[in-house]
């Protein structure tokens, strides 16, 4: 027998369940306990960078939004630097940004908005450029580990055709999955995406 | 073994000690995910349509997974841990009091320090505070169900409770969820993001229950139970389980290499 190794495993993975806003939104699940509560507003006045909204949702196989999920993104700045101690980057940090919100879809339509702004291109450890992409986290019922995906914006065309992470995504036609579309509504810029669960738009999602 | 963990806190005393690599600073150690339930579960039928069926296309961390939100003392209020008190408006909630405590460790067993770990749970009769449960079990007027804590500088967290009851739901017609506290935990980076649920020692529901055994690994679900703690039990006062956490490890740069031609 060789030596053991001794690693502890992971805490297995369960279900968010439907009633995920108690925890983690209370005031979508009908009542106001915590003095401060976290938002799917990413951004303070104060914040630098570009104002933007991103407004979507999750569907299931059959193509129906779902009302009871929850997301949470994790993105840069708008210098491309997370606010994090590990990142040690070039990138100015910004403290007026956390670069972390979460969000419930609307218990009607199944929409999910952020308030946030654009990130900047980061670069990675080997020195490549990464587009800007925001890092999002779906939990709900009936989803029984969280899925990790990205998204990409529509006017970053050239930053995505070089992105080392879409241009892993095979087949190609899969990387569609991963932008949102900009666009505009009265005056402000709004990015929209879909997350497809199945089907044959499925949206691409990473074992990270 | 963390060399700055009180001796009488650490959940793991009489364990073999786990091999402790210098600090991180590299990607997360690679997911086992024969450990975790798949993501299409059939006995657990909302898994049905909800499930990628592509494979998942699998990641080298790079700085977007690596690092992850930073919260702080300031993000969390007095009574957020104490969910007797903190939903309480003319008395106490109706219940088994009790204490939840733990440590949330990574792979290599090291502390997770300063990581906001966030619970919520029905009340005694099983009913949640949520506008979208309508089981007949009354709501609790003093109870909320939910609170959160930042663990020290060990992993350590705490709080209090009343112990949440067992429910049937919508899978087969006569499906019972065991008693369970949902939790939520960071980490330090979002690759480590998970949330899970915390079941009862001794609890007859548990072999039965379809979202529970969704979990292929006998032992993964086994370490989902806590076991009741006499020993952190307040006398006269609460009873205390144990549930310890267990986030990914994290790899270290040994050697710096910059792909070539890159």
């Amino acid at each position: 027998m060789p030596q053991p190794l001794n690693y502890l495993k992971e805490t297995a993975s369960q279900t968010a369940g439907p009633y995920v806003h108690i925890g983690l939104i209370p005031a979508m699940a009908g009542f106001d306990i915590f003095e401060k509560n976290f938002s799917n507003v990413l951004v303070t006045p104060s914040t630098q960078g570009e104002r933007i909204t991103l407004e979507g949702r999750v569907l299931d196989g059959t193509g129906t939004p779902l009302r009871d999920v929850l997301l949470e993104i994790w993105q840069a700045n708008a210098s491309g630097r997370y606010n994090h101690p590990a990142d040690r980057s070039a990138g100015a940090p910004d403290d007026e940004f956390r670069g972390w919100g979460r969000a419930g879809s609307d218990f009607d339509s199944g929409l999910i908005t952020f308030e946030t702004i654009k990130p900047g291109a980061i670069t990675d450890k080997a020195g490549r450029k990464c587009a800007p992409h925001v890092n999002i986290w779906i939990v709900a019922r009936g989803i029984n580990i969280g899925l990790n995906t990205r998204l990409y914006f529509s006017d970053e065309e050239a930053a995505n055709a070089a992105d080392p992470v879409l241009n892993l995504v095979e087949p190609p036609v899969r990387r569609a999955t991963l932008i949102a579309t900009r666009g505009e509504r009265a005056g402000k810029v709004v990015y929209s995406f879909t997350i497809n669960l199945q089907g044959a738009e499925e949206t691409v999602f990473f074992d990270v | 073994m963390n060399a700055q963990a009180p001796a009488l806190r650490d959940p793991r005393l009489n364990r073999p000690e786990p091999f402790t690599p210098p600090l991180g600073d590299g990607g997360f150690f690679q997911r086992d995910r024969s450990i975790h339930p798949p993501a299409h579960a059939p006995g657990y039928k909302s898994s049905v349509l909800r499930s990628p069926r592509q494979a998942l296309l699998s990641l080298e961390n790079s700085i977007s997974e690596i690092t992850g939100p930073v919260f702080g003392h300031n993000d969390l209020g007095p009574l957020d841990n104490d969910l007797i008190r903190n939903y309480a408006k003319d008395g106490d909630p109706v219940g088994e009091r009790i204490i939840v405590h733990g440590r949330v460790l990574d792979e290599t067993g090291r502390g997770v320090p300063n990581t906001l770990v966030e619970f919520w749970q029905a009340n005694a009769g099983g009913r949640y505070r949520h506008r979208k449960d309508t089981y007949l079990a009354p709501v609790d007027p003093n109870f909320g169900g939910c609170g959160r804590a930042l663990t020290d500088d060990t992993g350590y967290y705490y709080f209090r409770t009343v112990k949440p009851g067992p429910y049937p739901w919508r899978n087969y017609v006569n499906s019972w969820r065991p008693a369970h506290i949902h939790f939520s935990v960071f980490g330090s980076g979002f690759a480590q993001r998970l949330i899970t649920q915390m079941y009862f020692e001794g609890d007859p529901l548990i072999p039965v229950c379809p979202i529970l055994t969704t979990i292929p690994d006998k032992d993964a679900l086994d370490r989902l139970v806590a076991p009741l703690d006499l020993n952190a039990s307040t006398p006269f006062d609460s009873l205390a389980y144990r549930f310890d956490i267990v986030l990914r490890g994290q790899r270290s740069t040994y050697f710096e290499n910059r792909t070539a031609g890159n």
